[in-house]
């Protein structure tokens, strides 16, 4: 049986929260909402920011926003590989080998 | 005005040039890999020369929109590592003092020159020296020194700006030539010779893009705990170096001198005339011509002071470098001044009285 | 897992003197990327200018020089007619240009110095305590027009952009905002085609205005000032590419 499969970009981010000055300009850029205002201040007394990466889809817009240059953006091509449809009837065996 | 090719560098071939003109060849030979100037009288000559020998040398000539900039592209140039020069007369050399200063500042070589003319405010176009503080003690802010030449004629217009590249480049900073409207417009024959080439401090602290190598930075900026404090005490041994081993001056007929005349630039040349016919007169007179009027000639006017003389200090000035020559003679003998300011030039006959008059007090 | 963004090795990694949210370290990392992109590390000079950013030396990894205030244009010419082939850029305050510098700017782009500007226009002074810039706005709190830029007193915010634009010695002029991710984006194109300009030998200087915030002496928070260049600043600098 031949499966469409479509892989679901996920992302990660890294904050270097000791050199974070808490601007929340990250927060506000994140589409998906997925940066915090962590609890826990660094060493310089600032709340950095902090991401759980739930939803994180690697698009890059908090590290291009930072002042600070201090989030890496990361693509996770593996782990998150879903199936999330079916082809409705099967296509030309030979389309799919050229494809192969 | 003089073609190029018509003049005879490098042989012993004398040319009749105009100051401003010799001056501006001068540094063409001494290597000067850019000009930056605007126009102000009586230094015109120099920015015209240089914008059309320049381009021939395929160097660079640039008239910039103001003096204030012009200092700052030799700023520039200077700080990639190129002989940059700039020319002004009073007015514009007050517009310069910032830039002066941060040439100082970050240790960059440079070499400016004031052709001087009456002052304050905008006074005229007259020949003057009365730039002299502003030139030895340093216009601009903080604790500095410039190497000042004070040229007498023609051909030391351009020997000193020869050596004024040579000087800027051995100690990083800034050289001037204190000439005036007199020297600048005079004419007198030249022999443009280039120097004989020295071993100078290799500059690898110029901006030239990090290839392969850290990051320079050049910069005058310092505000960690100390480090400008250091940096003035660095300055301050450099110029005390200079004091000690670039002084440059002329005497004439002071062992047996009763009367020392002490006068630089144009003045001196006055002077001389003077004391030659005072000598006739029977009148025991000499002069001292100090051509570093920084680092000043202080030991050789302190040396002369030591056997009980009298000192006459003549300037185009109501009275500038006369206090460097009290502070050399300390007391040691009576020192008196005559100037002419404001674009006033003593003539020989003033000059002749008052060391008659001197010579009068002196034996009463 | 691919990394798809990280820290150019122009920009230097250390943390900076920058209040938060200061567009400074936006402009300063834009910059970093263009030269590593282009390649241009090796034969670029970077001015720094008298203001927040005059330490911008101990950020970006070029040759640098730091100049007298508003001066950078000269020294920038000195420099470029020196060395034809080394890109020179000048990093200057809207205080820095707009101000001190007005002249050696307007001139700079008068004789077409083949050199590329990056103006960064935050309307205040920040180093010295956000007083009033030239591009200070109408109404705008600063602490030096405690009840609001007056514009009958204290005249109207300049845009210098719009006056460099009619220079024919000026070739590229575009403005753009360090206020949202897609603003950023494009300046950093903006920025790319400047230093594309010079490198490429185009005649006449190149000049890139970027809007940046001033959370500090806006008394605002970050993401309040991000929007305030978007609402309010813009309208007085419209954003675009005006010339080249």
């Amino acid at each position: 049986m031949n499966l469409l499969v479509v892989i679901q970009m996920a992302g990660k981010i890294n904050i270097n929260i000791e050199r974070c000055k808490g601007c929340g300009l990250c927060i506000m850029a994140c589409p998906k909402g997925c940066i915090i205002v962590s609890k826990k201040s660094n060493k310089n007394g600032f709340f950095p920011a902090k991401s759980d990466n739930t939803d994180c889809t690697g698009c890059g817009a908090c590290a291009i926003i930072c002042p600070e240059a201090i989030i890496e953006v990361f693509h996770n091509q593996s782990s998150k590989i879903e199936t999330i449809a079916e082809p409705a009837k099967k296509p030309k065996l030979s389309l799919m080998k050229e494809k192969a | 005005m003089v073609e190029k090719g018509q003049i005879s560098i490098g042989t012993e071939e004398r040319v009749l040039m105009c100051g401003n003109e010799a001056l501006a060849e001068a540094a063409i030979l001494a290597g000067c890999d850019a000009y930056f100037g605007y126009p102000i009288t009586p230094q015109n000559e120099i920015p015209a020369y240089m914008s059309r020998r320049m381009p021939e040398e395929g160097r660079v000539f640039v008239q910039s929109e103001s003096e204030l900039a012009a200092i700052n592209m030799v700023f520039g140039a200077s700080a990639t590592g190129k002989r940059a020069m700039t020319s002004s007369s009073s007015p514009g050399i007050s517009l310069m003092q910032e830039g002066m200063s941060f040439l100082a500042g970050a240790e960059l070589p440079a070499v400016v020159v004031n052709v001087m003319r009456g002052g304050p405010g905008l006074g005229n176009i007259a020949p003057s020296q009365s730039d002299y503080f502003q030139a030895t003690r340093g216009g601009g802010h903080g604790d500095y020194r410039t190497i000042v030449f004070g040229p007498s004629s023609v051909q030391e217009m351009a020997d000193c700006i020869s050596l004024a590249f040579e000087l800027a480049d051995k100690y990083l900073m800034t050289a001037m030539i204190l000439a005036d409207g007199f020297l600048g417009q005079m004419m007198e024959p030249v022999v443009l010779k280039k120097r004989p080439s020295v071993e100078l401090p290799p500059k690898d602290w110029a901006l030239t893009g990090a290839k392969d190598r850290e990051q320079n930075i050049v910069r005058s900026l310092w505000l960690g705990e100390g480090v400008l404090e250091d940096l003035n005490f660095k300055l301050d041994d450099k110029y005390k170096q200079i004091q000690k081993n670039e002084v440059l001056c002329e005497e004439y007929e002071v062992d047996d001198a009763e009367i020392v005349v002490v006068a630089y630039g144009v003045a001196a040349r006055i002077v001389s005339g003077a004391v030659t016919r005072a000598r006739e007169e029977g009148i025991k007179v000499g002069w001292i011509r100090p051509i570093t009027l920084w680092p000043f000639p202080t030991e050789q006017i302190s040396k002369a002071a030591d056997e009980f003389r009298l000192f006459l200090t003549v300037e185009m000035s109501t009275g500038q470098m006369v206090e460097d020559v009290k502070l050399a003679v300390a007391g040691k003998s009576p020192v008196v001044f005559y100037g002419r300011p404001g674009g006033g030039v003593p003539t020989v006959e003033e000059i002749l009285d008052k060391i008659r008059q001197l010579t009068l007090g002196a034996k009463t | 897992m691919k990394t798809v963004f990280k820290r150019t090795p122009t920009l230097k990694d250390c943390p900076t003197h920058y209040c938060p949210g200061c567009g400074h370290g936006i402009a300063h990392r834009l910059i970093a990327e263009v030269i590593d992109e282009l390649g241009i590390r090796g034969s670029t000079i970077g001015i720094a200018p008298v203001g927040c950013a005059v330490l911008e030396y101990d950020y970006i990894d070029v040759d640098m020089i730091e100049v007298a205030h508003g001066r950078a244009p000269a020294v920038a010419t000195g420099m470029k007619r020196t060395n034809p082939d080394k890109i020179i850029f000048s990093y200057q305050g809207d205080g820095d240009l707009a101000s001190i510098g007005a002249g050696e700017i307007l001139h700079a782009g008068h004789r077409g110095e083949q050199i590329t500007v990056i103006f960064i226009n935050n309307a205040v002074f920040g180093m010295t305590g956000g007083q009033m810039a030239p591009t200070t706005m109408a109404d705008q709190i600063t602490a030096t027009t405690p009840k609001g830029r007056n514009v009958a007193e204290e005249g109207y915010p300049l845009c210098v952009s719009e006056l460099l634009a009619v220079l024919p010695g000026v070739s590229y002029i575009e403005r753009c905002a360090l206020s949202t991710t897609p603003n950023i984006r494009k300046a950093k194109k903006a920025l790319k085609h400047a230093f594309e300009q010079q490198r490429n030998k185009a005649p006449g200087l190149s000049l890139v205005e970027l809007l940046s915030t001033c959370p500090t002496y806006w008394r605002m928070s970050p993401a309040d000032a991000t929007k305030w260049i978007d609402n309010e600043m813009t309208k007085v600098f419209p954003l675009g590419r005006l010339k080249g």
